[in-house]
């Protein structure tokens, strides 16, 4: 990491007077450590003062002053943040500075698990009044990477344990009119519509996000997000999943392009698992593109003619489509 | 004090020579790669009219090239393309690129392109034991994982480590170790489960009985117990996050030291089962987004506890399956890109799935819903029988034969690698070796995540993991030797087989496994 300017002005610990009083406690890495670092003069120095203060469980003000320069060159050390927290809960510090530091800090690190947990402990002292403050920063994060794993896991626990649901479906539905290929916003959409306590649960929001879907799923079949979405939607619910219509419909309509239809062949292949008639037309359409593909192999049994396609147009998942055609439920016809 | 820092062959009769080399036509392809891959690494920006990439791979020169083509990833409704639509594009044309290139070159370059680099990786790996630069520092609460990531990739390679520097990688370790149980990032930093995890893996992997003896197990199983939440999980350390990470580095601990029991277990299949999401694949805590880190984490945790079935497996191996995608790598999610450390993750978990492949037919066999609609003609031409479909007390919970020990939870992931497969992998094993040697694999040594990042000790330990995994996927028993056919490129591109749920070598574990389950 290249030195920043306020690392070059830094003045060394054991220059401070402040300091003086304390007697650095070098790391024992024993006679012969492996994989060694190379530390920087700065970063010895400041470890080995931590170790001092740490090891006295000096709770002071300059010990948080200290576990802010640590995190600063190594913010994956878990024990200087797990130190910094017995501080600032022993000293009664204000946390919404502590709030200010860790934004600093998250915006640099994004992907860090040890700032998020911090985050999530602060936001839980702090309590339901900060909800929409944190929304918004996570918001800002995802703004710069849609996807950020810890990103939404913070906003899950946000929503769940300090509320601030309202706007949540809005949210999503800007997200995904941005990038309807973003899986994490489908997720978080899945989330709301399962959880949360203004829309009703997943039984009452069902039929409207079957709407959505199908409509994503029509203007993108290559798209393999609203396809999990759509069996989501019947998690736990077969039984409805092979009785309402549009789902096999929405099959059927994707088939009969002839283009990008293998979510819907594998989607089929579920149904027809699970128990599902196919109708006449949806049969004649499956047979024509296992004609298409010239197979000759005569199946009587749709699912293992699915499959076969499955087979031929997904190479990379030949074994297992092989595998699947092996093992149909012996009901299947 | 000099230190000096050697490997030694292993002794194993299988280690193979790999040292008769035309050295001056190696060198030669070396120089001609090396130009090739700066051609290709310098186009930064997506080109036009190259949408055949698998019709190059080695492994689909027969049939049906244009049907490997990727998806054409048409303009969405607004007629522009999104975020992930332009990354993936992008990372598509690059690696192509790589997969044109190889086909284009002459024949010895090929085939010295399709080579694991030992001597390169050996190189980059035990540099990396001896010394690291200050840029580690951000590394410096992970030093154990370095360790690992570095002794089990040499240790893959059928290398070892000599025995001074065995020793003197116990020693340090035990200086990571706890007081009280469990090893921090580095000495004098508080117990982490993951970083025990890879301090215990090392020290597995090393395999001396000073290594083995060196863990103070009662210890351990007092800082696990601690680690363990009142919801069934297991918290990273004390005041630490809870996740599914967490769970899968205690309970693997506690499997391989022969000290895993039932106030470990407790409500933990609950937990894993609650974040298994509606897309298939775990989550690392309930309600988030299905990862291949975490599925891996996840399975093989409910594996070791005997609690696999729990999961809803058929989708479970379809989401996994899905993800591997035309670059022949596996991305971690939906719609993310191509990653080599997910060959080991996403891999792994299909190994493993491999095995329980009688459990995910019986579930589908019991989600079929029989009578609601099916006609009576249908049913007649099924000619389905009871013993079928129906629960059947007399065999084992998963519907497999193999013996097992009631009662004594750390042998479920001894009997595991025990158990017979009829299976296929359910993955394509020589695209995804494809991937790792043409698209990880960096010429000066180490593996990366994809083409135009940098190689790490990471990317290197899980990418060799997952060759390592692919390699033997067609073996129908654990670790016997595959044949030429499962190995893309030379037979000297074998690796040792890993024990896919603790990912250490097989040979090192069952050394250990003699070794704790006499204590
Ligand atoms: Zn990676």
């Amino acid at each position: 990491m290249p030195s920043s300017d306020d690392e070059a002005d830094r003045i060394p610990l054991s220059a401070r007077p402040e300091w003086s009083d304390v007697r650095p406690v070098p790391q024992d890495d024993g006679p012969n450590p492996v994989a060694p670092i190379a530390y920087r003069d700065e970063f010895r120095e400041t470890m080995d003062y931590f170790r001092a203060v740490y090891l006295a469980d000096e709770r002071s003000r300059r010990a948080i002053d200290l576990t802010t320069e640590v995190i600063g060159m190594n913010p994956g050390n878990y024990t200087v943040w797990h130190f910094r927290r017995v501080v600032l809960e022993s000293l009664n510090a204000d946390l919404l500075d502590e709030r200010d530091f860790l934004d600093r800090m998250t915006m640099r690190n994004a992907k860090n698990y040890q700032i998020w947990h911090h985050r999530r402990w602060l936001a839980e002292k702090l309590g339901p009044e900060v909800a929409n403050k944190e929304l918004e920063f996570t918001k800002n994060i995802l703004a710069l990477d849609a996807k950020n794993y810890h990103a939404w896991s913070h906003r899950q626990w946000v929503l769940q344990s300090l509320g601030g649901w309202e706007n949540e479906l809005d949210y999503c539905c800007m997200l995904l009119e941005d990038d309807i290929f973003n899986n994490s916003a489908w997720n978080q959409r899945y989330f709301v519509i399962t959880r949360s306590p203004l829309l009703g649960g997943l039984l009452a929001m069902r039929d409207s996000e079957v709407g959505y879907t199908t409509e994503a799923i029509l203007a993108n079949p290559q798209n393999e997000s609203p396809w999990r979405y759509l069996r989501g939607l019947y998690k736990g619910d077969t039984s409805q999943l092979i009785s309402d219509n549009r789902v096999s419909e929405l099959c059927l309509k994707v088939l009969k392009t002839g283009n990008s239809y293998q979510f819907a062949l594998s989607l089929l292949l579920d149904l027809l698992c699970y128990g599902f008639q196919p109708s006449e037309e949806l049969r004649a359409v499956v047979e024509a593109l296992r004609n298409s593909e010239q197979e000759d192999t005569v199946s009587s049994n749709l699912a293992a003619t699915v499959c076969l396609i499955l087979e031929i147009t997904d190479p990379m998942r030949l074994n297992y489509w092989v595998w699947r055609r092996n093992n149909l439920p012996s009901q299947v016809c | 004090m000099p230190r000096r820092i050697a490997l030694r062959r292993s002794a194993a009769p299988k280690t193979r020579d790999r040292r008769i080399r035309a050295t001056t036509t190696r060198r030669e392809a070396r120089r001609e790669a090396a130009a090739a891959a700066g051609r290709c690494s310098s186009s930064g920006l997506p080109r036009s009219g190259s949408s055949t990439p698998m019709e190059s791979s080695p492994t689909h020169s027969s049939s049906s090239s244009s049907s490997l083509s990727p998806p054409p990833s048409p303009p969405d409704r607004q007629g522009r393309l999104t975020t992930t639509q332009l990354e993936q594009l992008r990372v598509e044309q690059e690696v192509f690129g790589i997969y044109r290139l190889f086909h284009g070159v002459a024949p010895h370059t090929r085939s010295f392109m399709i080579e694991l680099w030992r001597d390169k990786h050996i190189e980059f790996l035990t540099r990396g034991l001896k010394q690291l630069g200050p840029s580690y520092h951000v590394l410096d609460a992970n030093r154990p994982w370095l360790c690992y990531w570095i002794i089990h990739s040499i240790t893959l390679m059928g290398e070892s480590v000599n025995s001074e520097l065995e020793g003197n990688v116990v020693q340090f370790l035990s200086h990571c170790e706890d007081r009280n149980g469990g090893y921090g990032g580095g000495p004098g930093q508080m117990p982490h489960l993951a970083t025990t995890y890879a301090a215990v893996n090392t020290l597995i992997t090393l395999g001396s009985e000073m290594s083995l003896s060196s863990i103070h197990r009662e210890n351990m199983l007092k800082f696990l117990l601690q680690m363990k939440d009142s919801s069934g999980a297991f918290r990273m350390h004390n005041g630490g996050e809870i996740d599914v990470r967490a769970c899968y580095t205690a309970i693997s601990v506690a499997s391989i030291l022969n000290v895993l029991d039932d106030e470990l277990v407790k409500n933990l299949g609950n937990y894993i089962l609650s974040c298994q999401t509606y897309e298939g694949g775990i989550a690392g805590e309930p309600g988030s987004e299905a990862h291949g880190g975490y599925t891996f984490c996840g399975l093989a945790t409910m594996i070791l506890i005997n609690e696999a079935d729990k999961l809803d497996l058929p989708s479970l191996v379809d989401w996994v399956a899905s993800r591997q995608g035309v670059e022949c790598g596996f991305q971690g999610r939906v719609n993310k890109l191509v990653d080599g450390c997910y060959s080991f993750w996403q891999g792994g978990v299909l190994a493993l799935a491999q095995r329980l492949l009688p459990i995910v037919h019986k579930q589908l066999e019991s989600s079929f819903i029989s009578g609601v609609q099916a006609s009576a003609e249908c049913k007649k031409s099924c000619n389905f029988t009871a013993e079928e479909t129906g629960q059947d007390d007399n065999l084992c919970r998963d519907g497999t034969s193999h013996p097992e020990n009631e009662g004594e939870l750390s042998d479920f992931g001894f009997s595991y690698i025990g158990r017979h497969t009829e299976c296929d992998p359910l993955f394509h094993s020589i695209a995804l070796q494809q991937y790792i040697l043409l698209c990880s694999q960096v010429l000066e040594g180490g593996f990366r995540d994809k083409p135009g990042k940098q190689r790490d000790f990471y990317h290197s330990c899980y990418c060799l993991s997952g060759l390592s995994v692919s390699q033997y996927s067609w073996s129908k028993e654990d670790g016997g030797p595959p044949l030429t056919s499962s190995v893309l490129g030379p037979y000297t591109n074998l690796l040792e087989p890993v024990h896919p749920l603790y990912n250490v070598v097989v040979d090192k574990y069952y050394k250990s496994h003699e070794f704790f389950s006499t204590l």
